[in-house]
């Protein structure tokens, strides 16, 4: 205990001598020591022993998990609620490992590509070996992705100071129609949803005429407060989910955890270089694309991985690369997802998303000046995820026991608790019951839209991104009508068009890829015919 | 696809079509204008892919979105009925922790696969139920402050 508090004495002082130099890259490291206050070290613990058992448990996946736990943050000072947040974010994804290798069930969608060769390692009787391996590898992963968030995040911010109203209203399109189209399995459908969420965010008092804007109902006098919305688009449809699964079924398999050495494990992981090294680069680049989740970064990961193997035919047979590569890219995903939402307001993953309205909510407000505004609060946020990662991999590998056997919880169990949060949650941001009855009407539409092909994150999105795109959008039509056009001020300069023109590449390789996808489909389901009637 | 989730399908788009058309109407018709300048944008092209949508679906191309089967929805229908009662009624009428508690445990009952017949299993429901009010109360009224509309119990 003496060593640390040496330790973080000594970083202190160092990060004193920064604060004083003025060196922007070392930056990070004068509010090093602010991690390790007791209660900010506290929180720190407590997100992510949480997170790693909400992780495990399915069904819960780190958006909703955040979403949730946003209520909780309120007394808190910013930066402690967002050390909270962050904690979970990065535990929950590490935790699905958990029940994606002892039950074949993802924890979240980022666990995909785990439960490929995890799962088989379990059934082989290395179902500790296995969470080990994953827990090391998501740990080097998280590390090497945070360390990108803090050095390429006040690079970005600098850039962003260029940016006026016309450019802020194209970014907030931008992080609507990026969403909306690599998100979603249908462009279209995720296109429509980012435009609900921006109608759903008019709603209300306009902020300059204070005329009345879709006020159908009292409860939504004050417009759509972000939290109870963001816990009613991502838990209720979970809690219907579970209804909807059928209750004669028996709970999945669980595999025992027997015993295996840590320190193999870590050799293990440091062994297997190229699925470390092409997990980890892999998500970290996937991370920096806004709207692409992790979901794709271990799947992209694994099949990378595979393909560079000499061993390739091992893969989906219980190979430990398997494991290592889809890990360390879902965790590495995590910090990078995070620099278009610190420095653009652009939120990486769906996740992120709901951390922007963590920080909203905070008076917190992403972009070029966050760093030079709130920077105890930037720096004190982003370092707790960097020793999270390293608590993460502490008490996953401890903590594996226990967490397979909160994955047993039954559905039944899990469904009633989240509606009991989710209630109690929306009530307690304002203690207003419009607030549940927002949350209830929208879980319960988003639930039945989602079977249909409309997704959440783009609609969340709207709904944070729209005031953002308004006030700038009007902003800009002000100057532009004392300047020059509003055609003119919006559609010109090299900015404007380098933003339009990525929201249209961005559509368009989507609208494209889902084309090719299709195509694929038919082709596949037409020769399946001709083989059947054959 | 076959004729179930297509008409689900109509019906959902038809109804985002409509709020769509809906939204645009209002958009353009309200004063005054400058406050809809905004949602005027928004609407229009809400309403264009609204529209999009439902021709696909009325010419039966849509490929994305299974709908719900019957069997998903009988399942469903029962505890959506309890939690609609529990938020839109219950909590107001019989306070946050008495609303959330019954709830709590009528939802186990509903989708709890162990057997009804068996005492143990009773036991075992009351028990967790009694764990959940204990940590939502210690949560949310003795941590949070949380001042709900009624007490603990009514």
């Amino acid at each position: 205990m003496k060593t640390f508090a040496k330790l973080f004495s000594l970083l202190t002082v160092t990060g004193q001598d920064i604060r004083t130099t003025g060196d922007a890259a070392l930056e990070f490291l004068a509010y090093f020591g602010d991690v390790f206050t007791p209660i900010n070290f506290g929180l720190l613990l407590i997100g992510t022993i949480g997170g790693l058992i909400l992780g495990a448990t399915p069904g819960l996946s780190p958006t909703m998990a955040v979403a949730l736990l946003i209520p909780f943050t309120f007394r808190l000072e910013p930066a402690q609620g967002l050390i909270l947040l962050g904690a979970a974010y990065t535990s929950t994804v590490a935790g699905g490992a958990v029940s994606a290798i002892l039950l074949k069930i993802p924890g979240a969608p980022a666990n995909i590509a785990t439960t490929l060769d995890g799962h088989t390692m379990a059934q082989k009787g290395q179902g500790a070996r296995a969470l080990q391996l994953s827990f090391i590898a998501s740990a080097v992963g998280g590390v090497f992705g945070v360390l990108l968030l803090i050095f390429l995040t006040p690079m970005l911010a600098q850039w962003a100071l260029a940016f006026g109203p016309s450019h802020l209203f194209w970014l907030a399109i931008l992080g609507v129609t990026v969403i909306g189209s690599l998100d979603s399995s249908s462009v279209v459908k995720g296109l429509l949803s980012g435009c609900i969420g921006l109608w759903l965010a008019t709603i209300g008092f306009d902020d300059i005429m204070g005329a009345q804007r879709f006020i159908f109902h009292s409860s939504v006098s004050g417009g759509i407060n972000v939290i109870p919305a963001l816990i009613g688009l991502f838990a209720i449809p979970q809690v219907i989910t579970m209804f909807a699964k059928d209750r004669r079924k028996l709970d999945a398999e669980v595999l025992t955890v027997e015993h295996h050495p840590i320190g193999g494990a870590i050799r293990e992981v440091f062994k297997r270089k190229r699925a470390l090294g092409i997990g980890t680069i892999t998500g970290s680049i996937i991370g920096l694309i806004p709207g692409v989740g992790g979901q794709i970064a271990g799947l992209v990961a694994y099949d990378q991985t595979k393909k560079m193997s000499p061993e390739r035919d091992k893969f989906g047979t219980g190979h430990s690369e398997g494991v290592i590569a889809a890990e360390s890219a879902n965790n590495s995903m995590v910090g990078p997802s995070l620099v278009p939402l610190l420095t653009l307001s652009i939120p990486g993953s769906p996740t992120a998303a709901v951390l922007l309205g963590g920080l909203l909510i905070h008076g917190i407000f992403p972009g070029s000046d966050l760093f030079d505004n709130h920077p105890e609060v930037a720096w004190t946020f982003i370092n707790s995820m960097l020793i999270g990662q390293i608590l993460m991999c502490i008490f996953g590998l401890y903590v594996a026991g226990l967490a397979a056997k909160v994955a047993q919880v039954p559905n039944a169990v899990m469904a009633a608790v989240v509606l009991g949060l989710a209630v109690f949650g929306s009530y307690s941001v304002q203690n207003s019951m419009g607030d549940v009855y927002v949350m209830m009407t929208l879980g319960t539409g988003m639930y039945f839209l989602e079977r249909f092909g409309f997704s959440a994150a783009p609609l969340v999105l709207g709904l944070i991104l729209g005031p953002i795109a308004e006030a700038n959008f009007i902003q800009g039509s002000m100057i532009a009508n004392a300047t020059s056009s509003v055609g003119q001020y919006f559609f010109t300069g090299p900015l404007n068009l380098a933003l339009i023109a990525v929201v249209v590449v961005s559509v368009g390789y989507s609208v494209w890829m889902e084309l090719r996808h299709r195509r694929y489909t038919t082709k596949d389901d037409a020769v399946s015919k001709e083989e059947a009637l054959s | 696809m076959t004729d179930l989730p297509r008409t689900q399908h109509i019906i959902a788009s038809g109804l985002v079509a409509a709020v769509g058309i809906a939204v645009t109407y209002i958009s353009f018709t309200q004063e005054p204008a400058a406050a809809f300048l905004f949602p005027r944008l928004i609407s229009t092209v809400f309403a264009v892919l609204a529209l999009w949508t439902f021709g696909k679906a009325l010419l039966g191309r849509t490929k994305v979105g299974n709908g719900l089967s019957r069997q998903a929805m009988a399942n469903i229908l029962p505890g959506l009925v309890v939690a609609l009662v529990f938020v839109f009624w219950a909590a107001r009428t019989l306070g946050f922790y008495t609303a959330s508690t019954i709830t709590f445990f009528i939802l186990l009952s509903l989708y709890d696969p162990a057997p009804h017949g068996e005492v143990k299993t009773w036991i075992k429901r009351v028990v967790i139920t009694a764990g959940f009010l204990a940590v939502m109360y210690g949560l949310f009224a003795m941590l949070l402050n949380v001042f709900t509309p009624r007490e603990i119990f009514f």
